[in-house]
């Protein structure tokens, strides 16, 4: 059982009081965030207050009263500074709550901090940030993955039960699989985007790291659903998520494997022959396997950063200095404000994205560049979908590597990017998929496997993903932090 | 060139033909504003009326008024535009402090109306340019500079207040012409009641692109872009200025440079903005955080039906159906309720060249703003009406109901109270003016002598003497015949 599960049975169980598990939690991170840097601010105030009134007001109820949920920085959360790990919005406070963490704690869940990630969810290993890199908990001299790194690492480090992250291209998958846990990103227009702050408008989506399946299910049952704030959120039921994972199996499913992402070359030996070992897994519990063909997923990268750094080039031009955030000190006119300001608030992967968008829109290369981007990625998606049509869901590996160290490819943007290339196609087809953990490398360090689903098919995801991890526990990385 | 000869204009105009065309932005009156619930309020103090979204916090998401898009969907049908089913939002991208997002979202290559057109009557003849398209967009807020301080200061109220731009194909050919578009195009809105139209509030902006050829010549010369016009007379100036302009550079023998230039009133110049070289790269691209603006036809049918009767259409059927000329015609349905007014009065009537006349001598005379002031204004046509068909029945005289009518405005009460409370009919009875025709001839022989003398224009005194003693409300026509047989027989 997930520690989120666990806990809440506890709580409802008169085993431990809520005090209890705030006093323990709070050494805890006191303890471990210096060794892994998951939270940039941590609620201790707040904590307490909070299970004070829920002590009182005993509201059971609700579905996650009482549970400590991590946030990333890029989701807004009322009166509390969130700054998308970048020094630009030194000082902001959001105005209003993101859609999601008002859904949060309504449900009853107690916000524990801000985790740290990537400067506006850019790059793969959380190390383009402001305020230092999160280290893996597993091994502290590698990269937790990115941009949701903090989310991974806090709920790895159990500084937290639970938390949200981003995914624009595979920002919640990959620090899961890096992390040893669980992460699900949901279809485009499953989560509202409303008060989370934007990379790349079309890709952004919100969702849940967990221990496992089943305690992704309970949070993402909370967050998911139409917004009227968010005008691309879709009206489609929200299924039961959690009465899908607690009877999560694998049997009769039928998985499919696009063969294109079965790839020996520059794939770790490691990650081919757990992902092999996964498919055994499955067909022992009576899963049928297909292969399958998403022929377009070469330019999947490429296609990636031409989309989602025009969608940031715009996103970020509101950074300017002059409503909120940081402003340069001295300037001699309105334009040299605004350029000074951008140019000492924004890291260096950040301005390197905004210049790529900027050229890619600019007059005369959209048809080229952006528009012809967009044309692959409809063809991107189709082929995802007619996959989906012949299989229930589809499985892949999540990364080509195990945690890398800290450091080393900070100054190869483009191995950089490659850490992406089996999870940026997914988010360009829109749909749902979930990592999870598949094994474990020689070292010790994690593998991660990940599902993908059909439109608004999480419930399915979140079975097969309960499924298999039924049939083959795996067991928790041993934490190289105290 | 400072000061505007209207010789050389003419002489101008003899050589080139002006080429325009007009690009106007309508601010729809809305009670919120395009992407937000912030109140679409003009005049609220600074940055009051805004929200997360009006001021591009981080993660706020636009949201489209459905108001907005009914309102512009009105100017669309009612401009005879074809509506698109699917329209696009998209992003326009540049760098300034009154636009918070960094960019404006406008529909660009995907506008939701294409054609169209504004109709409207010049010099007795009925005109018709084409429109190329119509979209919708928001506003950017306002930058207020205080030199004297040595600050700038944004307000934001202004930011995604929604806006229809309408814009014309260049088939202006004179000042005359773009000032009887702009204001026929200004009704038109008015009549919608989206639109307030108010150039000096800058709630109806205009922009127009001008170049001139040579009479007789096909093809278009370069054009220049005129900004900042903020009033019908600015209008006028400004382009009578920019063909001046023009002209002056052709006959010199020099090139026009495709620019955008600003129209600065004080100074009755314009300055140059921008060249073609150093226009904005606007980076547009598709709006991600909105969906596609889809129009069922069910909602396009029912704003079609629901549309009023607009101006030029009531301007012709007031000359068809009241036998009005195009002037009457023109001035009553310069609003839609002073064109209710009128119609109301006519019909209650029954005589609409009473009623055309009444109503522009007397009524539209206390009238500053015939959009409002009629709708509050005292006699209403019920009680105008009244009032007219007391002369029709002959119980008033045109001066008596003159006089009955300012009496009402003031009294705010119906003519028949007033009538008969200061007993202001007419005499019209034969032999009540009888007797004091009589009683004048009587008293004053010398008169009748000199009038039966030859002296026919004593018959104006004998009838002033007359309607001198009937207190003025004698009936002028049965006076006149009474007394012409009474001195003649």
């Amino acid at each position: 059982m997930g520690r989120l599960s666990q806990l809440r049975d506890d709580l409802k169980n008169k085993k431990i009081r809520l005090t209890e598990v705030y006093d323990d939690l709070i050494v805890k991170i006191k303890t471990r965030n210096p060794q892994v840097n998951a939270y940039l601010e941590v609620f201790e105030e707040e904590m307490r207050a909070r299970t004070k009134i829920l002590e009182t007001e005993a509201s059971e109820a609700a579905p996650l009263a009482g549970l400590p949920i991590g946030i990333k920085d890029m989701i807004s959360m009322k009166n509390h500074v969130v700054s998308a790990s970048s020094k630009i919005l030194e000082g902001y406070r959001a105005p209003r709550s993101a859609t999601v963490t008002e859904k949060l704690k309504k449900a009853g869940a107690i916000f524990t901090g801000r985790l740290n990630c990537d400067e506006f969810a850019m790059g793969s290993s959380n190390e383009n940030t402001s305020f230092g890199a999160v280290k893996n908990p597993v091994d502290l001299a590698r990269t937790a993955g990115g941009s949701s790194g903090g989310s991974a690492a806090a709920v790895a480090a159990e500084l937290c039960v639970g938390s949200l992250g981003t995914d624009t291209g595979g920002s919640i998958r990959l620090p899961a699989a890096f992390c040893g846990i669980v992460g699900m990103k949901p279809t485009y227009g499953r989560v509202s985007r409303s008060g989370v702050i934007a990379f790349a408008s079309s890709l952004d989506q919100v969702g849940p790291f967990a221990d496992d399946a089943l305690d992704c299910a309970e949070i993402l049952q909370v967050i998911a659903g139409r917004d009227a704030r968010d005008s691309t959120t879709m009206p489609v039921p929200v299924e039961n998520y959690v009465a899908a994972a607690k009877n999560g199996s694998l049997k009769g499913l039928k998985i499919g494997l696009p063969k294109e992402y079965f790839i020996s070359e520059g794939v770790s030996p490691e990650i081919v022959k757990q992902t092999q070992a996964a498919i055994e897994v499955f067909k022992k519990e009576g899963a049928t396997i297909k292969e399958v063909s998403i022929p377009h997923t070469e330019y999947g990268i490429a296609v990636y950063y031409l989309v989602a750094t025009a969608e940031a080039a715009s996103n970020l031009s509101r950074y300017d200095g002059i409503r909120y955030g940081k402003r340069a000190k001295d300037f001699a006119s309105m334009k040299d404000l605004i350029i000074k300001t951008r140019s000492e608030g924004f890291g260096a992967e950040v301005k390197r994205r905004i210049m790529l968008g900027t050229f890619s829109l600019s007059s005369g290369y959209y048809d080229a560049y952006y528009s012809k981007a967009q044309y692959v990625r409809s063809k991107i998606q189709n082929e995802f979908l007619n996959a989906l049509k012949e299989v229930d869901v589809l499985f892949a590996p999540v990364t080509t590597s195990t945690a890398f160290k800290i450091g080393e490819k900070v100054n190869d943007p483009l191995a950089m990017y490659l850490s992406d290339i089996f999870t940026v196609s997914i988010n360009l087809a829109g749909v749902p998929a979930i990592a999870f953990p598949i094994g474990h490398d020689s070292k010790g360090l994690p593998i991660g496997g990940q599902f993908i689903g059909g439109p608004f098919q999480e419930a399915k995801l979140l079975a097969a993903t309960a499924g298999f991890e039924k049939a083959h526990p795996i067991t928790k990385a041993k934490l190289a932090c105290q | 060139m400072s000061v505007i000869n209207n010789e050389d204009v003419e002489k101008v105009l003899k050589k080139f033909e002006p080429v325009m065309g007009l690009e106007v932005h309508a601010q729809l009156k809305t009670t919120t504003k395009l992407m937000s619930a912030a109140s679409n309020q003009f005049g609220s103090s600074p940055n009051t009326a805004v929200s997360t979204i009006c001021t591009g916090m981080p993660g706020a998401l636009p949201v489209l008024n459905k108001k907005a898009v009914q309102m512009a969907l009105q100017a669309g049908l009612a401009l005879d535009c074809e509506i698109q089913k699917r329209s696009v939002f998209s992003r326009k991208h540049y760098f300034y402090p009154d636009l918070p997002k960094g960019y404006q979202i406008s529909q660009y290559d995907r506008p939701y109306a294409l054609k169209g057109a504004v109709q409207f009557y010049l010099n007795g003849e009925k005109r018709k340019i084409a429109l190329t398209r119509i979209h919708l967009e928001e506003d950017a807020g306002k930058n207020l500079h205080f030199d004297d301080r040595g600050v700038s200061l944004v307000d934001l109220n202004r930011s995604s207040v929604p806006l229809i731009e309408i814009v014309s194909e260049p088939e202006i050919r004179s000042t005359a012409e773009a000032a009887a578009y702009l204001k026929a195009l200004r009704l038109a809105l008015r009549y919608l009641d989206i639109c307030e139209g108010n150039l000096e509030e800058g709630n109806f902006r205009c922009d127009a692109n001008i170049s001139l050829r040579p009479r007789g010549e096909q093809k278009f010369g370069t054009r220049v872009e005129l900004k900042n016009i903020n009033s019908f007379r600015n209008l006028e100036r400004a382009i009578t200025y920019e063909i001046l302009r023009q002209a002056d550079l052709l006959d010199s023998g020099g090139k026009i440079t495709q620019e955008t230039r600003l129209w600065d009133a004080d100074q009755n110049k314009s300055i140059s903005m921008r060249s073609k070289e150093e226009a904005a790269d606007y980076r547009y691209m598709p709006e991600p955080d909105l969906l596609p603006l889809e129009i069922v036809e069910r909602d396009i049918e029912d704003i079609r039906k629901k549309l009023p009767e607009m101006p030029i259409a009531r301007m012709d059927r007031f000359i068809r159906d009241y036998g009005r000329n195009i002037y009457d015609a023109d001035v009553l349905t310069a609003s839609s309720s002073l064109a209710d007014y009128y119609e109301t009065v006519s019909k209650a009537i029954q005589d609409p060249q009473l009623a055309s006349t009444f109503i522009q001598t007397n009524v539209l005379a206390h009238i500053a703003n015939v959009e409002t002031d009629i709708e509050t204004f005292f006699p209403d046509a019920k009680a105008l009406s009244d009032l007219l068909l007391k002369m029709k029945d002959k119980t008033l005289s045109l001066n008596l109901a003159k006089e009955v009518f300012e009496i009402m405005m003031a009294e705010k009460k119906p003519a028949a109270q007033i009538i008969s409370e200061k007993g202001m009919a007419q005499v019209s009875d034969d032999s009540a003016l009888l007797a004091v025709i009589e009683k004048v001839i009587a008293e004053n022989p010398g008169q009748l002598a000199e009038l039966k003398a030859g002296k026919d224009k004593l018959f104006g005194f004998f009838m002033g003497q007359c309607q001198k003693a009937l207190g003025g409300k004698g009936n002028p026509a049965t006076l006149k015949e009474l007394l012409e047989k009474k001195l003649k027989g």
